[in-house]
């Protein structure tokens, strides 16, 4: 039991790290340019599809990751370039409808080039073993991988937006853009550079995530809706209110699908316990950011905006 | 144009419309035109909180779900003689509209009281992202519990019935929906002009002011969050009954967006606008989706070009005035 629990946490503690991965992208964008983006699902998809297609093509697992980063961050920066950038002064609601119907354009162009089966990738050979936990059982490599390329990500994140000349001028778009503009820096060629990198993330989370499920038009929406929860619990605009916020979506969750329904088996017939666990347990995170709410309506790390 | 002016081509159009289907003896237009008017009606609800309130709901499917559900849950007990409860007391299943509406309208406000005491405490884009998360939570609740079908969702089989109205013809369904349509403009009118409507719009105007003069906006945004919920609930019972089916598509993030496109290319803060939205929306499906598999894309940059330089819709068009309410 302990071992399953163990296991459980672990899955819990990937899904929080590919959350991650995408939360980052938004919080990013939204802290530093008040923008919210519906399209960031879509990155994600174009990441997956993107790593599906190459890895089928070439036979290599990490040239298709290689093209889910450089694709997503292309048609992040075609984006930006083309539409995200009228929107940063029109107010949240011109923004919700100018990237739905961007999800719009995306999904349906993908339907349209790949078709509606889904698309298979392959857990590359280096990490398609298994570990054994203490306690005996054995464990995804390539989970375990996730979880580790997501650490040093957020890592290096930090990195670069405390320690780097992108990262000071990144912090200084978030409090006064038109100071940093008066300073001589090219607001624009920053805020593609960031949307880019979100983009990037958000399509390095779908390839990774589509080794493990099926690439499909329409993957990146409910992952979107989650992340949302994320930052909501987070903090917008907190890379590390999201990071933490994931971690905590992530494994309250995936222990939630794993041991309500054993809890409600205690004290009910087998069926009916299965199905009103689960049933509640597709409810508990959105349980987890109501309580937020009503103690930090600002979420964890938010400041005041 | 004038605005009144538009208002009645409006009516006037969907009116042939109806007029046509009949003389032409096609049923499936019937079915078309009650579609647009029971999505006019979920927009219009929405509408209330978006258009006159600023408050960007994206969770709307869920009340127009909850309401659906309403209706399906009390038809399906009906056609099965079971009761829904027995204990402690007796609840049976109903097949009356005039049943099946109060409880559908009830069961959204309530769901809406909940969701907006709780989103209400946040703003702007955090309002955008909670009241999308809640819908997902009341999705994922109904795809999961298995009692009433499910992710498969639940028919019923035969349409619920309304005094006078002629319950296995298209067009008792269309009178029916027209009716409640009338309802709910007169309604939303009135809303407008009386107080809480001024003080909604003037606090989504300028929040601070209207706490100067000693209205609460979040009491004010409150009432107006949940009589929305209450009038897209009506239109999602309506809408079950077109379908004769109710499954969790209903409460999807997508149809949460669709209704919010209808109020947008419709126009924002419009009475007529979520008509008028509603019929470019349901003929674009219908007649883009009859030639072209991947209409969606024309949709996704129509609407594209409505946000980026046709602000205020198939209204702000129109009609030549400055009276129209506009976001921000």
């Amino acid at each position: 039991m302990t071992a399953l629990i163990l296991e459980q946490l672990l899955n819990g503690v990937q899904f929080g790290v590919m959350l991650f991965l995408m939360a980052a992208g938004l919080t990013l964008v939204f802290g530093v340019m008040g923008l919210i983006n519906l399209a960031h699902g879509s990155l994600y998809m174009v990441g997956a599809f993107a790593c599906a297609a190459v890895a089928a093509w070439t036979g290599s697992f990490w040239l298709g990751l290689a093209a889910s980063l450089a694709a997503a961050a292309a048609a992040g920066a075609i984006v930006e370039i083309a539409v995200i950038r009228r929107l940063y002064t029109r107010d949240h609601l011109d923004q919700v409808l100018a990237t739905f119907a961007l999800i719009l354009i995306f999904s349906e162009g993908t339907r349209w080039i790949f078709g509606s089966q889904p698309l298979y990738l392959n857990v590359p050979q280096m990490l398609s073993g298994a570990v054994t936990l203490p306690g005996g059982i054995p464990y995804p490599l390539y989970r375990l991988a996730i979880i580790v390329a997501g650490l040093v990500i957020a890592l290096g994140l930090f990195l670069l937006i405390a320690r780097t000349r992108l990262g000071i001028r990144i912090r200084a778009g978030e409090s006064d853009r038109e100071m940093i503009a008066a300073l001589g820096v090219d607001i624009d060629r920053l805020y593609t550079v960031v949307f880019a990198l979100g983009a990037a993330l958000a399509g390095l989370a779908g390839a990774l995530v589509g080794a493990l499920q099926s690439v499909e038009v329409g993957m990146g929406e409910p992952v979107l809706i989650l992340a949302f929860v994320v930052i909501v619990i987070g903090g917008i605009g907190s890379i590390k209110g999201a990071l933490i916020g994931a971690i905590l979506v992530g494994v309250t969750d995936t222990m939630g699908r794993f041991l309500l329904p054993q809890f409600f088996a205690t004290f009910m017939e087998p069926s009916p316990a299965i199905a009103t666990g689960s049933a509640i347990a597709s409810m508990l995170i959105y349980a987890l950011m109501a309580v937020v709410l009503i103690f930090r309506p600002q979420g964890l790390f938010g400041g005041v905006h | 144009m004038r605005e009144w002016q538009v208002n009645t081509a409006l009516l006037a159009i969907l009116a042939a419309f109806a007029g046509y289907a009949v003389l032409a003896d096609e049923p499936f237009l019937i079915t078309l035109a009650t579609r647009i008017v029971i999505f006019a009606i979920a927009g219009i609800g929405l509408n209330l909180a978006l258009g006159y309130g600023g408050l960007v709901s994206f969770g709307h499917a869920a009340f127009f779900g909850l309401g659906g559900y309403v209706c399906g849950i009390l038809a399906s007990h009906a056609q099965n003689y079971e009761p829904i409860f027995e204990t402690p007391f007796l609840i049976e299943g109903t097949n009356q509209m005039l049943v099946i509406w109060p409880l559908a309208i009830l069961v959204s406000a309530l769901a809406a009281l909940l969701i907006g005491a709780l989103s209400l405490r946040t703003s702007g884009v955090y309002f955008i992202m909670i009241t999308l998360a809640f819908a997902q939570m009341i999705f994922f609740f109904a795809i999961s519990w298995p009692a009433y079908g499910g992710e498969d969702g639940l028919a019923i089989f035969v349409r619920n019935e309304f005094p006078g109205m002629d319950q296995f013809a298209p067009m008792g369904l269309f009178q029916v929906s027209v009716g409640v349509l009338a309802v709910v403009l007169l309604l939303v009118w009135r809303i407008t002009g009386a107080r809480l409507g001024m003080a909604l719009q003037a606090a989504r105007q300028n929040p601070g002011r209207v706490s100067t003069v000693g209205i609460r906006p979040f009491g004010v945004r409150l009432t107006a969050f949940t009589i929305s919920a209450a009038i897209t609930g009506w239109a999602g019972a309506l809408y079950v009954d077109l379908n004769k089916f109710v499954s969790p598509a209903m409460i999807s993030w997508e149809t949460s967006g669709e209704i919010m496109i209808i109020v947008i290319l419709g126009g924002v803060g419009r009475l007529f606008g979520p008509l008028a939205g509603a019929m470019l929306f349901i003929l674009l499906e219908h007649y883009l989706g009859g030639v072209f598999e991947f209409w969606k894309i024309l949709l996704g940059l129509a609407l594209l070009a409505v946000v980026l330089f046709a602000r205020g819709g198939v209204m702000g068009l129109l009609i030549r005035d400055s009276n129209g309410a506009t976001h921000g």
